[in-house]
């Protein structure tokens, strides 16, 4: 271990989060997900609330998730996330409930949990990550995989008259009553990094004002199944993803219109 | 004199080179002549006195690799009321 001696005149101005644990994650070089953990771990040190947090891992490759937030954890079923975010809020309701989840776990197998919750009006939030692709079981065609899109599993492109359109779960969301703020942003740069953890920071606080549901969809990068470099991959995604997922936010309402105010 | 420091994780880099591309002072690049314990080439600050401190580095990195000091500011004379 080398020591090294910071000058007094200097301050520290980026340190790891507490709300991360020591653990080198899995996850493969320049992948988002690192980038998206550290968003949310960030956020919750800010807010401090860190000590009545507790997270919910999906299936998919942050899956094991739990292993890297400092912060008590449950891993559902695939899918199921928000079900059992929902059952944790309701029996505990003075904790702050997250799901993480990415587009296989969320706008496939899990479409109807999330959309249940979200009419509900449950009062967790949900950390979306899309990257249009599944990537822990080998870059199959997701819900979210573009049009024309290469994967193993629409090798010539998916085909929207046979596999429909990708779905735009924040637009799909944000329709219903019970969605207090629904936004996507996305982390392929700095400026979108910060954009992104404001809103991961708007929907937890939507979350503590007990406002409703609340969701950041957050466009995200899987060079590995893409086949691509990882500036490539980020190259592709502004270029690509963002022209079929718009950002911004889809839902804000009354109430959390009042809360960007008082920020 | 630097404004600015970085600490390096060397161990944690997985060699994306994501903070290489994003640094204004174009001071970070991937190791030519070694690995760390990963088997990655891992960043490293080829010129440390150029170092603002601007921590866009920190914001990109994926696996949190970077720690990063910025000399403070010296005090600043106090207004002159008009």
């Amino acid at each position: 271990m080398v020591t090294v001696e910071i000058p007094a005149d200097m301050e520290l101005v980026y340190k790891r989060p507490q709300s991360l644990t020591e653990t080198h994650t899995h996850y493969c070089p320049g992948c988002t997900h690192g980038i998206i953990h550290r968003l949310i771990a960030e956020v919750i040190d800010e807010l401090g609330i860190r000590e009545r947090t507790i997270g919910i891992a999906p299936v998919g490759c942050s899956v094991l998730a739990y292993y890297y937030f400092n912060m008590d954890f449950a891993e559902a079923a695939h899918g199921r996330a928000p079900a059992m975010a929902t059952g944790i809020k309701r029996v505990s309701p003075d904790r702050v409930v997250f799901t993480y989840q990415g587009d296989g776990d969320l706008a496939a197998i899990g479409t109807a949990e999330i959309i249940q919750a979200a009419n509900r009006g449950e009062l967790f939030t949900t950390i979306f990550v899309n990257n249009a692709i599944y990537g822990m079981t080998g870059g199959q065609m997701a819900p979210t995989t573009l049009p024309g899109q290469v994967t193993t599993s629409s090798p010539t492109g998916r085909d929207v008259e046979t596999a429909g359109f990708p779905m735009k779960m924040a637009e799909l969301l944000a329709v219903l009553p019970g969605a207090a703020y629904v936004t996507r942003q996305a982390v392929f740069d700095p400026r979108g990094i910060h954009r992104t953890r404001a809103a991961i920071k708007l929907a937890f606080q939507t979350q503590l004002a007990e406002l409703g549901f609340s969701l950041v969809e957050v466009l995200s990068t899987c060079n590995t199944n893409w086949h691509m470099g990882v500036v490539e991959a980020l190259e592709w995604a502004k270029k690509h993803m963002v022209a079929y997922y718009p950002l911004g936010d889809t839902k804000v309402s009354d109430g959390v219109r009042a809360l960007m105010e008082t920020r | 004199m630097a404004k600015g420091m970085v600490l390096i994780d060397e161990d944690r880099c997985k060699g994306c080179g994501l903070c290489v591309t994003v640094c204004p002072q174009h001071i970070l690049r991937l190791a030519e002549d070694r690995f760390n314990t990963k088997g990655y080439r891992p960043v490293e600050v080829v010129a440390p006195e150029a170092c603002t401190g601007c921590a866009l580095c920190a914001t990109i990195c994926p696996d949190v690799v970077f720690t990063v000091y910025r000399r403070k500011r010296p005090p600043q004379p106090a207004a002159v009321a008009a």
